[in-house]
């Protein structure tokens, strides 16, 4: 069987987001007769606008995998993704509802622990897994609060069936994208823009500096310090970290930059030691704190660890997020909505098969050709396998894998991912879509309608990374 | 501010000064070798010119000669030299981009596209564009010059990259002169000859100075007034007293904004400044040029080294 057959079956199946089929939504009105008015030429055009602009702006984002270059740009795609109010009000509880529910599971797994007491979650999933991190038993955080910032990672495949891919709980990057994509879009199509009532996305930083300032230790005095720690220059999403420490008005510090004392977080600065109340870090757990975490990181900062645990400065997110987005615990979070806010899940689970369950494996080795397999500990798009998209040996070759090491991978059914109309070298064409809205937890749970729409440029293609060839669009929420 | 992002800045500015630096006296070597035959020069020029941007000892660990494509390739686009053009400029890019938030949209558009063109445009200037690519370079970093004057608060983080800019200037026109006295002239060459005369001309337009000397002097070109000219005059904007003013007020203005507190760098600051304010060129000749710039630049560097030790580390 030919990869090129099923390519197609899937993107003939999928779900186009304009309702091009049965003559177009509402919503989708105005794009259509702006796409019906302009000559390609004119797209290509303002395409080489968009690109100058973005390079101009800085944004580049580095790809590991590639070695060589640091910097390249990630493709924008100038037609917008359009969401009608309804759409989104509806994705906006569902995603409230959701983040309320990993917090109550992070404080309640550092806690008593009553989920795995009850049953509900497997205790050996949670205790013994790598993200779980002992050290934050009984510390309890401001509004227990854990994931501050959250990216929740959605596809969908009909009107309103929205589905979650992944929980991104640690230190989630692409808001820089969503905010730039904005300020692109308003250069280069100010008429379009003025067409449409969009909610504005651009108030993020104020928010998210809101969420960082309710987290400020209770012993902290007048306007709390914040800064946003980053890996350095040569992290992938660097950019972003600089953009949010200057839209925030706040220090971008490195580990180099901090110095703790007496269980005080201090930067460096031109006049001295400056006390440090909040750290918006964007570097992972196992970085943080060389004394209580990998020794040899350069990155983060001796004895910052302590100084969190005695109060004395917040982290965002906290330290131990991770446990509630790990790939493996990702099948119960239906089970923490029911379970601690007693509501029935908004947004729905993907079916997943955990392979290192003996009858699961064996489903899946069965169905490869259906399936979507991803490591647990995987991201980026590395180390997946689309099965309808892979070739019969890929398909044996990763067989191989999973039979050696089954309990590093899950599976699940290849969804549909809905379209979007794309200009790609063809013309205007649909590709798959998903969305990443960022929710910030504070005091209160807030979400800036929008996030960051991700597009497969390729045609067929359901992997929306950026390290695999996909690009980004403007998301647009409609205020009616 | 963040003692690195302090130190980011005043990095960037002085490496855009040392690319602007060695465009400079590469020009002019470049211009003064073309010469070299019909004025009966030794042909040292490649050579003097390695000593004057301080690479020679980094040049020799790779080359046995100092010939001019080699030379020129070394200052020019050798990545494995600190301080080729293309090493400062893309040391400078990285620089900014370690402190992008400190710096403004203007500069950052400046240093950015002055770094991703750069390696291009290196690679491209072959033989006579050489020339072109050098002059392009001084307009790069005239640009960044004029982006940041014209662009940033007047606060710490400026005060900082204004301190980077005069070092680093202070050291180059020191650095340019001396290897013209010291080293340029033949031992059996008469001063007051066509060479002599060429050479010293070379270091005013090094300086983009030979026309504001004619407006300053009115008289032939004569050695000590060069030197008086480049070390001791305040009108001229590359001479060591005027480098020295701007760094003088500088490490002052960040003073007051730090509530007073000054240091071993501010003293020291003030020593060469007042040195230069009320030395006279005649003594400085009778003493010995060479010895004096000689101890100007050790002692530059060692005022780099308190700034740092108070400010950036």
């Amino acid at each position: 069987m030919s990869s090129a057959g099923s390519v197609a079956s899937i993107s003939s199946r999928a779900f186009d987001e304009t309702g091009a089929a049965a003559g177009y939504y509402p919503h989708y009105e105005r794009i259509r007769r702006w796409l019906e008015d302009s000559p390609p030429e004119a797209l290509q055009r303002k395409r080489r606008e968009a690109e100058l602009l973005f390079r101009r702006i800085g944004i580049t984002f580095s790809v590991y995998a590639e070695g060589g270059s640091p910097e390249r740009l990630i493709p924008f795609d100038i037609i917008p993704r359009v969401l009608s109010a309804a759409e989104w009000s509806r994705l906006a509880q569902g995603l409230t509802q959701r983040v309320r529910a990993l917090n109550a599971f992070l404080f309640d797994v550092y806690h008593r622990r009553e989920i795995l007491r009850a049953g509900r979650i497997p205790k050996e999933l949670i205790l013994h897994n790598e993200s779980y991190r002992a050290e934050m038993q009984d510390f309890d955080p401001p509004h227990r609060a854990y994931t501050h910032v959250a990216g929740i990672d959605l596809v969908r495949v009909g009107p309103g069936d929205f589905y979650v891919l992944e929980d991104n709980c640690r230190t989630p990057s692409g808001v820089s994208y969503m905010l730039e994509n904005r300020e692109a879009m308003v250069r280069l199509f100010p008429e379009l823009c003025a067409g449409h009532r969009i909610a504005p996305v651009s108030h993020y930083p104020e928010e998210l500096r809101d969420t960082l300032r309710s987290l400020a230790p209770p012993n902290c005095q007048g306007e709390p310090v914040i800064v946003v720690l980053t890996p350095g220059p040569f992290n992938s999403a660097y950019f972003e970290h600089s953009f949010l420490a200057d839209e925030m008005g706040a220090e971008l510090v490195e580990g180099v930059d901090l110095v703790v004392d007496d269980n005080i977080v201090h930067m460096r600065t031109t006049e001295g030691l400056k006390r440090v109340d909040v750290i918006y870090r964007r570097i992972d757990d196992a970085y943080v704190d060389p004394l209580t975490f990998q020794p040899e990181s350069l990155l983060g900062c001796p004895g910052l660890f302590n100084a969190y645990r005695a109060g004395n400065v917040a982290l965002a997110n906290a330290v131990g997020s991770g446990i509630a987005d790990d790939k493996a615990v990702y099948p119960y979070v239906p089970e923490m909505i029911r379970f601690y806010l007693a509501e029935e899940p908004i947004l729905n689970n993907v079916p997943t098969y955990s392979c290192g369950n003996c009858e699961e494996l064996g489903y899946v080795l069965d169905h490869l050709p259906e399936l979507v397999v991803k490591e647990t500990q995987g991201s980026g798009g590395f180390g997946m396998l689309v099965g309808p998209m892979a070739s019969r040996g890929e398909r044996e070759a990763f067989a191989a894998k999973l039979a050696a090491r089954p309990h590093d991978y899950i599976a699940q059914p290849t969804l549909a991912l809905s379209t979007c109309p794309t200009f790609v070298e063809s013309g205007v064409a649909p590709r798959h879509v998903d969305l990443r809205p960022f929710v910030l937890v504070g005091k209160e749970i807030r979400i800036v309608p929008g996030g960051l729409t991700r597009v497969a440029l390729r045609e067929g293609s359901l992997v929306v990374n950026s390290s695999q060839g996909g690009g980004t669009k403007d998301t647009w929420v409609l205020e009616r | 501010m963040l003692s690195r992002t302090a130190a980011s800045l005043y990095w960037l500015a002085r490496y855009i000064e040392r690319a602007e630096n060695i465009s400079r006296i590469v020009r002019v070597a470049h211009r003064m070798a073309s010469m070299a035959r019909s004025l009966g020069s030794a042909g040292n020029e490649w050579l003097t010119t390695l000593i004057a941007t301080g690479c020679e000892p980094e040049f020799f660990a790779k080359y046995a000669e100092a010939t001019g494509p080699e030379v020129i390739d070394f200052l020019v686009r050798d990545l494995d030299n600190p301080s080729s053009i293309l090493t400062c400029l893309e040391t400078a890019r990285r620089n900014a981009r370690a402190v992008r938030t400190a710096l403004t949209n203007d500069m950052w558009d400046a240093l950015n596209e002055t770094g991703i063109r750069a390696r291009e445009r290196a690679r491209e200037a072959v033989d006579d564009d050489i020339m072109g690519f050098l002059e392009w370079v001084r307009e790069r970093s005239q640009l960044f010059g004029g982006a940041y004057s014209s662009t940033m608060l007047r606060n710490d983080a400026y005060y900082f990259t204004r301190l980077g800019t005069f070092l680093e200037r202070a050291d180059s026109t020191a650095r340019i002169l001396d290897v013209k006295y010291y080293l340029l002239l033949p031992h059996d060459e008469k001063a007051g000859g066509a060479l002599d005369y060429y050479q010293w001309q070379s270091i005013l337009r090094s300086v983009s100075a030979l026309r504001s000397y004619h407006w300053v002097y009115h008289e032939r070109l004569q050695p000590w007034l060069i030197a008086e000219f480049l070390i001791l005059r305040p009108e001229m904007p590359r001479s060591l007293l005027s480098c020295y003013e701007q760094i003088t007020r500088h490490l002052g203005l960040i003073a007051e904004a730090y509530g007073g507190k000054r240091g071993e760098c501010h003293r020291l600051a003030g020593e060469i400044h007042a040195k230069l304010r009320y030395s006279r060129i005649d003594a400085i000749f009778q003493s010995g040029l060479h010895e004096f710039l000689t101890e100007f630049i050790d002692r530059s560097i060692i005022l780099g080294a308190e700034i740092s030790n108070l400010y950036l580390t």
